[in-house]
């Protein structure tokens, strides 16, 4: 039970028109390396806010992350890039993910590129990776506007897989993408997630997608985490109001 | 159906295919005239400067083909010569300024803060001056000369590159794209030089294509109230300016240059816009 990630009292609030509005409400949780982890709530919750705050996205008011026991938050420059190799994120929304004027390949090798790897072998890396994530080597050369959303996303996750992480979080990774692609990404991920000794942090609002692939729930409702634990325990026999409510309005 | 789909295409590949020639055309055109500015030494028939009072204001014919302005020199040669001040200058200007308002743009739009909020105003304020009126009174101020001209245009024409740069980069770096490169380990001039820039590049090309018969206009102008080239030197605005009190008597002296900057002024706007038609965005989604 080593602890990858915790997460500690973080406190986000934006202020739209100077009105104070408190996205993340005293946030703390554990991810421990190796496991599923799933955060559910309605759209607004401040789920993509925890995301945004643990890749440096985003600057919290007050809070910790601790990544292996390390304060990450103050991390700049070199030590930022530390961070970045242990955590990568698969974006929403496929497409737009990708720079439009880049190809899917070069986007996949940017971060290789970053690391000092020279272009030969960040480009064999690049169809191994692309191998991994099932997608065809021929698509590397493709733009985005090319490619469908399925197999852009592929792409995303071989780019988030090119530093090796050991966490990727999954934004609503399959949201934007059509059931029976949903499927595929999603036994994608969970075949990574055991192969590679991946940790996934997925946030989502599809309990039933959560449900399949999580070991652990997190529920968020109003930027605080009401309720948390396995599947079974969540989603059969949920004990707070809201996931309760939650739960319904699914089945 | 499917012979409707590709009737479609065919209609849109034309459409390519006929902006594609426009482009072609209108290219061909600008590059003669600034390959003729670059030549300009090798192409006049007469030396630009010599003169020969006794042939002073002849007017056109076989060995003068522009005829001669008061002092006896050649027009055809001043106004190959003159192409030389007057189209290098507009394009000097309008990449100095071009480079001066997109990356100060650029920078403003992607860090925000206090000295964007700054430069912000003082680009408002630039932009709320007449230009021209300012141009006038800079230019006299650094007493004329064709650098202090362009100068004098370069302060007042960078804030509109500043401000379509900047709100490219507001729309730009707020893409998942680029919190895409950060977390590729990408640094910020990587970031600005990788993703911002061939992202926003296109409506700056456009407007500083379309800016340079502007420009040019502009110089010359500036040149015809005395503010730009200072006499002798070859430049469309002066000679114009020169002959303005011989338009009744010898007309040829002012419609020479004045056919030049026309001429030159209205390939480079038709090639600006064939430029923007081409790369209109939605031109571009195929």
């Amino acid at each position: 039970m080593q602890k990858l990630l915790e997460v500690k009292e973080l406190k986000k609030t934006f202020y739209k028109n100077k009105i104070p509005l408190v996205a993340v409400n005293h946030v703390s949780f554990d991810l421990i390396r190796g496991e599923c982890l799933g955060l559910v709530g309605e759209s607004g919750c401040g789920k993509s806010t925890i995301a945004k705050i643990i890749t440096h996205l985003t600057v919290p008011d007050t809070g910790s992350v601790f990544l292996d026991g390390e304060e990450t938050l103050f991390w700049k420059g070199k030590e930022e890039r530390k961070l970045y190799r242990n955590i990568q994120m698969v974006f929403q929304h496929p497409k737009d993910s990708f720079d439009p004027r880049c190809s899917l390949g070069d986007g996949v090798m940017e971060s290789m590129r970053n690391y000092g790897m020279s272009k030969a072998q960040a480009r064999e890396r690049m169809y191994e990776l692309l191998d991994m994530a099932e997608l065809e080597r021929k698509y590397a050369c493709c733009y985005p506007h090319e490619v469908s959303g399925g197999q852009c996303q592929r792409a995303a996750i071989a780019r988030a897989l090119a530093p090796s992480p050991k966490l990727i979080i999954c934004d609503e990774a399959t949201s934007a993408l059509d059931v029976t692609v949903q499927a595929q990404i999603v036994a994608l991920l969970k075949k990574l997630q055991r192969e590679q000794g991946l940790s996934l942090l997925l946030i989502s609002h599809d309990l039933a997608l959560v449900q399949a692939i999580c070991d652990r729930i997190l529920v968020m409702y109003q930027g605080d985490i009401v309720e948390q634990g396995t599947p079974d325990e969540v989603i059969m026999h949920p004990k707070e109001e809201y996931t309760k409510i939650l739960v319904e309005s699914v089945f | 159906m499917k012979e409707k789909w590709g009737a479609g295409m065919r209609t849109r590949k034309k459409v390519k295919n006929y902006m594609a020639l426009k482009l072609i055309i209108f290219g061909t055109l600008a590059a003669a005239v600034i390959l003729m500015a670059v030549f300009a030494p090798y192409l006049t028939p007469f030396d630009p400067y010599e003169q020969d009072l006794g042939n002073a204001l002849l007017p056109p014919g076989r060995v003068h083909f522009l005829g001669t302005d008061r002092y006896g020199r050649d027009m055809l040669s001043r106004v190959i010569m003159g192409s030389q001040t007057t189209i290098f200058s507009a394009l000097f200007l309008v990449s100095v300024v071009t480079v001066i308002g997109s990356v100060l743009g650029i920078i403003c739009g992607y860090c925000g803060g206090r000295g964007d909020s700054f430069l912000m105003r003082l680009s408002d304020i630039f932009l709320a001056f007449p230009g021209m009126v300012f141009a006038i009174a800079a230019a006299s101020v650094m007493n004329g000369g064709i650098w202090n001209a362009v100068a004098a245009l370069a302060c007042i024409s960078w804030p509109k590159y500043a401000r379509i740069a900047r709100s490219q980069v507001m729309s730009v770096k707020n893409q998942p794209y680029i919190a895409a490169a950060r977390l590729s380990g990408s640094g910020f001039w990587k970031i600005i030089g990788k993703h911002v820039v061939p992202n926003i590049a296109g409506p700056v090309v456009v407007t500083a294509v379309l800016d340079i018969g502007t420009m040019m206009m502009e110089i010359a102008g500036l040149s015809f109230l005395g503010l730009g080239a200072t006499p002798p030197t070859a430049e469309w605005g002066s000679m114009m300016s020169n002959g303005r009190s011989m338009l009744q008597t010898s007309p040829w002296v002012i419609l020479a240059p004045g056919a030049a900057i026309f001429l030159t002024v209205m390939i480079f706007n038709l090639m600006g816009d064939t430029v923007r038609d081409f790369l209109d965005p939605r031109q571009r989604k195929r």
